[in-house]
């Protein structure tokens, strides 16, 4: 019998810096911000503290320089997890797991970056590093495919050749997501967005249009994870740790995964769902709110069939029926999204789930939300959250 | 005379050396498994499905089909705007072997799912080739296209 993380800890502090296109602060004061955010959220001191775990690409600073900024005793879980949205719910099931087995008792997750000032990922500024295409990549930047939103084009169009979905469909996730973060002061993208400025929008990698792509820019989150028998004499209402998983992909560890994939319109969510259901103990009927991992508007499409929010191939007519909305069957990042609120690699989707658990969000809160669930991924192996309030 | 847009040279690794020393002779090859009979792309040290060390070469007969497909317009890095817009694809060219490539000689909008293509190689700098594809009797009709 399987150990479980079900219900061993709780998330009792969440905290942000604002999100902007330039901080001008170092990536050590957005991490060390937000985690006294979080710190000042929970009640916790932060001489309580034992462990801080973050993740990034080389775009950030490492647990122990914000363990000693903060005058952190002794962190006995100092952990860097290196990558983008595949590490963001990995990374909170690396601390869930340290507490469960009792190698920390209060831990920080952050995530922090100058992520348009500094440090753009696959920027246009990459020349030299496009240069010489070794490793991995040796088969991809020769042949013109280099950027991210290329990559992921490449998935998008096999959805739309095996399913029919259409550049109208994501246009319509774009729309419904910027409809959300203009109820959300801390959003970047507040303008209003139709479908005809989606369409309208210039391609960048066709099928992928502007407003398919999400936002670059400065900022940092954090949460406070503790045991879950300690959390309730704490400030908030906890968040409960319900499940957790990461995986997807075929052949780990090759790296050239994306496109030896056997089919490259499913991802990695149809493959650890089962699992991260079987130890939340709830399925996808059960879920109030969900923070889906859009580093492109395609990636929800694929992503509601994976979890179960709607039938495998008919995502296009679910978003297109407005089935992702707030009120309607299932609300989607309601915060919205990487393409309207902020790109901090996935942390911002869990702090939403939070809020919305906790009754804090305000003009976008979808009524009696008690289970949540936020992701991430990035290529072919993603990860997974599952959230629950008693 | 404008300038020749951005090109990444690939770096070959003791894995990947045989199938870019092919394509430097103009031909397209791939990995067999000797044990098991799998074929594999991209090229790697083991069998995915036997775990057998001992692989062979196989040369391609060239012909493939599109798998899927981007139009890249935004150029990045800017340096390739003058290529922009081109067409990567994934071409299948046997049962598990889907390279990622260029599209040339077709234009954007003509570019279908599982559309017949076949191997073209183009030279570039650092003395590498790379394999491009181009739909399949297009070499004939642009040789109608000179005559005409």
């Amino acid at each position: 019998v399987t150990e479980s993380l079900r219900g061993k800890t709780a998330i009792v502090g969440v905290g942000a810096t604002d999100y902007s296109k330039n901080s001008e602060r170092s990536v050590l004061q957005l991490a060390v911000e937000a985690s006294v955010a979080a710190l000042a959220d929970s009640g916790l001191e932060a001489g309580a503290i034992d462990g801080i775990v973050t993740y990034g690409v080389n775009d950030t600073v490492l647990p122990r320089a914000v363990g000693t900024a903060l005058g952190i005793p002794e962190l006995r879980l100092q952990s860097f997890l290196y990558g983008g949205g595949e590490c963001c719910m990995a990374s909170i099931g690396a601390a869930a797991a340290a507490i469960a087995t009792g190698q920390a008792n209060n831990v920080i997750v952050y995530r922090a970056m100058n992520g348009r000032s500094e440090h753009r990922l696959g920027g246009t500024d990459w020349e030299d590093e496009y240069r010489h295409a070794a490793g991995e990549e040796q088969f991809g930047y020769p042949f013109g495919w280099l950027a991210f939103a290329q990559r992921q084009a490449m998935a998008a169009r096999r959805h739309m050749i095996k399913y029919g979905t259409t550049t109208e469909d994501l246009g319509h996730i774009a729309v419904t997501f910027r409809e959300n973060a203009r109820r959300n002061e801390r959003a970047l993208m507040r303008s209003e967005m139709t479908l005809q400025d989606h369409q309208e929008s210039r391609l960048i990698a066709d099928p992928l249009r502007l407003f398919d792509v999400c936002i670059e820019n400065d900022g940092a989150c954090a949460i406070v994870l503790t045991r879950a028998d300690a959390a309730p004499s704490l400030r908030r209402r906890p968040v409960s740790v319900l499940g957790v998983a990461e995986g997807g992909g075929f052949r780990p560890g090759s790296g050239y995964e994306y496109f030896t994939a056997d089919e490259l319109a499913d991802d990695y969510s149809g493959q650890i769902s089962p699992r991260l259901y079987e130890e939340a103990g709830v399925g996808p009927q059960d879920i109030d709110v969900v923070s889906l991992y859009d580093c492109f508007s395609s990636a929800v499409i694929s992503q509601l069939e994976g979890f179960g929010f709607c039938p495998r191939g008919e995502a296009g007519p679910f978003v297109r029926e407005g089935r992702i909305k707030i009120g309607a069957d299932i609300p989607v990042n309601t915060h919205g999204g990487m393409l309207s609120e902020a790109y901090l690699h996935g942390m911002n989707g869990l702090l939403e789930v939070v809020w919305q658990l906790r009754g804090e969000a305000g003009e976008r809160q979808v009524e009696g939300a008690e289970v949540g669930l936020a992701s991430g991924f990035a290529l072919t192996t993603g990860c997974a959250l599952v959230v629950g309030v008693e | 005379m404008a300038d020749a847009p951005f090109q990444s040279i690939p770096v070959p690794d003791q894995d990947s050396a045989p199938f870019w020393e092919a394509a430097k002779r103009h031909e397209l090859v791939f990995q067999r498994c000797s044990a098991c009979g799998q074929d594999r792309f991209p090229p790697a040290p083991i069998c995915w499905r036997c775990r057998s060390w001992d692989a062979e070469w196989v040369q391609s007969d060239g012909l493939g089909t599109v798998y899927s497909w981007v139009v890249v317009a935004h150029p990045i890095p800017p340096g390739i705007a003058p290529l922009v817009p081109y067409v990567v694809a994934l071409v299948e060219i046997e049962p598990m072997v889907k390279l990622p490539t260029r599209l040339v000689h077709v234009r954007p909008d003509e570019v279908t799912a599982d559309m017949e293509v076949e191997v073209v190689f183009e030279d570039i700098d650092g003395g590498m080739t790379l394999p491009l594809f181009r739909p399949r009797g297009a070499a004939d009709t642009q040789r109608r296209q000179g005559q005409a």
